[in-house]
C-alpha cells in the first residue's frame, strides 16, 4: 500500500482462519488501520493480493457485504434517531440475505438487550453519552450476524465495565456464533483476553504472529524475581529465572519468603519491540522478533 | 463460511427502506424546532416583506406588488431550499458518518439516496404552506386562475428535478461543512440576484440576462408567475410572452444533466469514504482556524 511515494505497508501477509479471533497490534502510523479498511473493502491497495471470505474486497458484492460487520467509530451520525428506529433501519437491509442457519437481521430488542442499551432505545441519541454511542456502534456493527467481524479500536473511551460487558459479548459472538474476528486495539490486556493470536504490526510490516502466550514467551526479556527476606525486599531481573531461584533458595541464612516470579507479558514483548521500533532500529527488531519465532 | 445467500430483491428492498427511511427524517425534521424555526423565519421574512409594500401598484398591471413578486420569491426559496438543504446534508453526513454506516450494509447507499431524495422533496410542502397561507390571508389578487395550482405543480416538480442534483453535486464535493457557505451559498445568492427574483431581468446588462437564463432559478421563477399571475402580465416578461416551452426545456435540461451527473459524482464520493476520513474530518471540525 501506497501514499504517494511512500510505501506504507509490504510484505503484510497473514491469513485468519473461520472462526478466529485475531488481533492486530501496533503503534500509531504502523498500518493498523490502513490494513483493516483495504479488508473492509473501503479503501484500495496499490498492489498485492487480498482475500476475503473468498472474494477480494475491492469488487466484493452486496452479498459479501452481507457477510461483515463492520464496528464503525460514530461521531454525531443519526442525533434525531432513536436506537430502535435506527436499528430498524439498518437491520432491514440484512433481511434479503437471511438463511436458516444465519438469520439475518438480529432483532432489534435481542440486540439491545446483548449492548445494554434497552432502557435507551427510545431516546434521542443526541443525548447519549461517548459510551452509550459506543455500544449503540456495535449493536451496529453485529446486527447482520456477521461472518467476519472487523473492530477498530473498539473499546476507545469504554469505562472499565463497559469493556468487560462488551468483551463478554466478543465472546459470545465467537463461541457461540462462530463469528471470526479481526481487531486493533492499543489495549494489551484486551488482546491478551480476547485474541486467539496476535499479529504486530511495524513500520508496515507484519513483525509477529502467534499466540499471546507465546509472543511473551519468546521475547526474548529477562523474567523478575521478587522476594523477602529477614523483613528486607528484593527485586533480580534474570534470563534464567529457573537456576536463579534454586540458587537462591539453597543459599544459608534466613529463609526467603514472600517469592514472585513474574514472566514478561504481551505487554512487555509488546513495548520493548515498539521501543526499538521508535529507537529507529525496526529492521534489527523485526528480525530479531522473527529469529525468536 | 460456504454460506452465500443470493437476494434477488434485495435492490428494490434497499429503495423500500430508503423511502421510509426518507419519510422517517422528513418527520424528525417538522418535529424539531430547530427545523420548525427555518421554514417560519424564511416565510416571515418573505411574507413581512410583501406585507410593507401590498400597497405598491406595479406599474401597468392593475396589481398590487405581493401579487407580482410572491411567485418569484417562493421560487427563490425553493431553489434555495433544494440547493443549499442537500448540499448541507451530505456535507455533514460524510463528515459525521452516516454514509460511512450506510456503505457498510448491503445496498445501504441506495438506501441513503432514496432518503435523501424522499426528504429534500417533502421538505417543499412544510417551506411552501409556511409562506402561501399567511400570504392568501393577508392579500388578494394572488391567484388568477384555480387552473394555475395545476401549472404550479408541474413547475415545482420539474424544479426539483433540475435543482436537488445540483445541491447534491455540491455536497459531494465540497471538501468540508464549512465550506458549503462558500461553494453553496455564496454561488445560490448570486443566481437569486441575477434571476429575476427581485427585480426584472430587462433592468440587467445584456450578457447577465443570458447567463441568468442558463440558470435554473430564472426559469422557475418564470414558471410561477407564469402559474400565479393573469396572461396580460406576461407583456412584462422577455420576449413578451410566459416561454412555457422553454422553461420545460431548460428546467429539463437541468435534469437530465442532473440525473447523469450526479450519480457519477456520488459514486466516487462514496468510494472514497472510509472509517479514517471520517476521523480526519472529526480533527479538522475540532479546529476551526487553521
Amino acid at each position: 500500500m501506497r501514499y504517494g511515494d511512500k510505501d506504507v505497508l509490504t510484505d503484510v501477509e497473514f491469513t485468519v482462519g473461520p472462526g478466529e479471533v485475531v488481533c492486530l497490534l501496533g503503534p500509531n502510523g504502523a498500518g493498523k488501520t490502513t490494513t483493516v479498511e483495504i479488508l473492509e473493502g473501503f479503501r484500495d491497495r496499490s498492489a498485492g493480493e487480498v482475500a476475503v471470505l473468498g472474494e477480494d474486497p475491492r469488487r466484493a458484492t452486496e452479498a459479501w457485504r452481507a457477510r461483515t460487520g463492520v464496528v464503525l467509530q460514530s461521531w454525531r451520525d443519526h442525533p434525531r434517531w432513536t436506537p430502535r428506529t435506527l436499528l430498524d433501519q439498518m437491520g432491514g437491509y440484512y433481511e434479503p440475505y437471511s438463511t436458516e442457519e444465519r438469520p439475518r437481521p438480529v432483532p432489534t430488542d435481542e440486540l439491545l438487550e446483548v449492548v445494554g442499551l434497552e432502557d435507551l432505545a427510545d431516546q434521542k441519541i443526541a443525548t447519549f453519552s461517548g459510551g452509550q454511542r459506543r455500544r449503540l456502534d456495535v449493536a451496529m456493527g453485529i446486527i447482520g450476524r456477521p461472518e467476519l467481524l472487523f473492530l477498530d479500536e473498539p473499546t476507545a473511551g469504554f469505562d472499565p465495565m463497559a469493556r468487560r460487558e462488551f468483551h463478554q459479548v466478543v465472546h459470545r459472538l465467537a463461541d457461540l456464533e462462530h463469528t471470526t474476528i479481526l481487531l486493533t486495539t492499543h489495549d494489551l490486556d484486551e488482546a491478551e483476553k480476547l485474541a486467539d493470536r496476535v499479529l504486530i504490526l511495524a513500520g508496515g510490516r507484519i513483525v509477529a504472529d502467534d499466540t499471546a502466550e507465546r509472543l511473551a514467551l519468546r521475547a526474548a526479556l529477562d523474567v523478575e524475581v521478587k522476594w523477602s527476606r529477614g523483613g528486607e525486599r528484593f527485586v533480580h531481573s534474570t534470563d534464567d529465572a529457573t537456576d536463579f531461584v534454586r540458587r537462591l533458595l539453597n543459599e544459608p541464612g534466613e529463609p526467603v519468603v514472600d517469592l514472585e516470579v513474574r514472566r514478561a507479558s504481551l505487554e512487555d514483548a509488546y513495548l520493548d519491540l515498539v521501543q526499538r521500533y521508535e529507537a529507529g532500529q525496526t529492521d534489527e527488531a523485526a528480525r530479531a522478533f522473527s529469529e525468536v519465532l | 463460511m460456504s454460506e452465500r445467500p443470493a437476494a434477488p430483491n434485495a435492490l428494490p428492498h434497499a429503495v423500500r427502506l430508503g423511502l421510509r427511511r426518507g419519510w422517517t427524517e422528513f418527520v424528525q425534521g417538522l418535529r424539531s424546532s430547530q427545523d420548525q424555526w427555518f421554514y417560519l423565519s424564511t416565510a416571515f421574512l418573505a411574507v413581512g416583506y410583501l406585507y410593507l409594500r401590498r400597497d405598491t401598484p406595479v406599474e401597468g398591471t392593475g396589481l398590487m406588488l405581493p401579487s407580482v413578486a410572491l411567485p418569484s420569491i417562493l421560487a427563490g426559496l425553493l431553489v434555495f431550499g433544494l440547493i443549499i438543504g442537500p448540499a448541507y446534508s451530505l456535507a455533514m453526513e460524510k463528515e459525521d458518518g452516516t454514509l460511512l454506516r450506510a456503505k457498510a450494509v448491503p445496498h445501504g447507499l441506495v438506501g441513503y439516496f432514496a432518503g435523501q431524495l424522499v426528504l429534500h422533496s417533502s421538505s417543499l410542502l412544510p417551506q411552501t404552506v409556511a409562506v402561501l397561507v399567511p400570504s392568501f390571508l393577508l392579500f388578494d389578487d394572488l391567484m388568477a386562475s384555480a387552473s394555475g395550482w395545476f401549472t404550479v405543480a408541474w413547475v415545482v416538480m420539474l424544479g426539483l428535478l433540475a435543482t436537488l442534483p445540483i445541491g447534491m453535486v455540491i455536497g459531494a464535493v465540497v471538501p468540508s461543512v464549512q465550506k458549503v457557505g462558500m461553494w453553496g451559498m455564496l454561488p445560490v445568492m448570486a443566481m437569486a440576484g441575477i434571476s429575476g427574483i427581485f427585480f426584472p431581468v430587462q433592468a440587467l446588462w445584456g450578457w447577465v440576462q443570458v447567463v441568468a437564463q442558463v440558470l435554473p432559478m430564472y426559469w422557475m421563477g418564470l414558471g410561477m408567475r407564469s402559474a400565479f399571475l393573469p396572461d396580460s402580465y406576461a407583456d412584462a416578461e422577455l420576449g413578451g410572452s410566459w416561454r412555457t416551452l422553454e422553461t420545460v426545456g431548460a428546467l429539463g435540461a437541468w435534469a437530465v444533466v442532473g440525473a447523469v451527473l450526479a450519480p457519477a459524482v456520488l459514486r466516487r464520493m462514496a468510494r472514497r469514504q472510509s472509517g479514517s476520513q471520517v476521523a480526519a474530518a472529526r480533527e479538522a471540525a475540532t479546529q476551526w482556524v487553521r
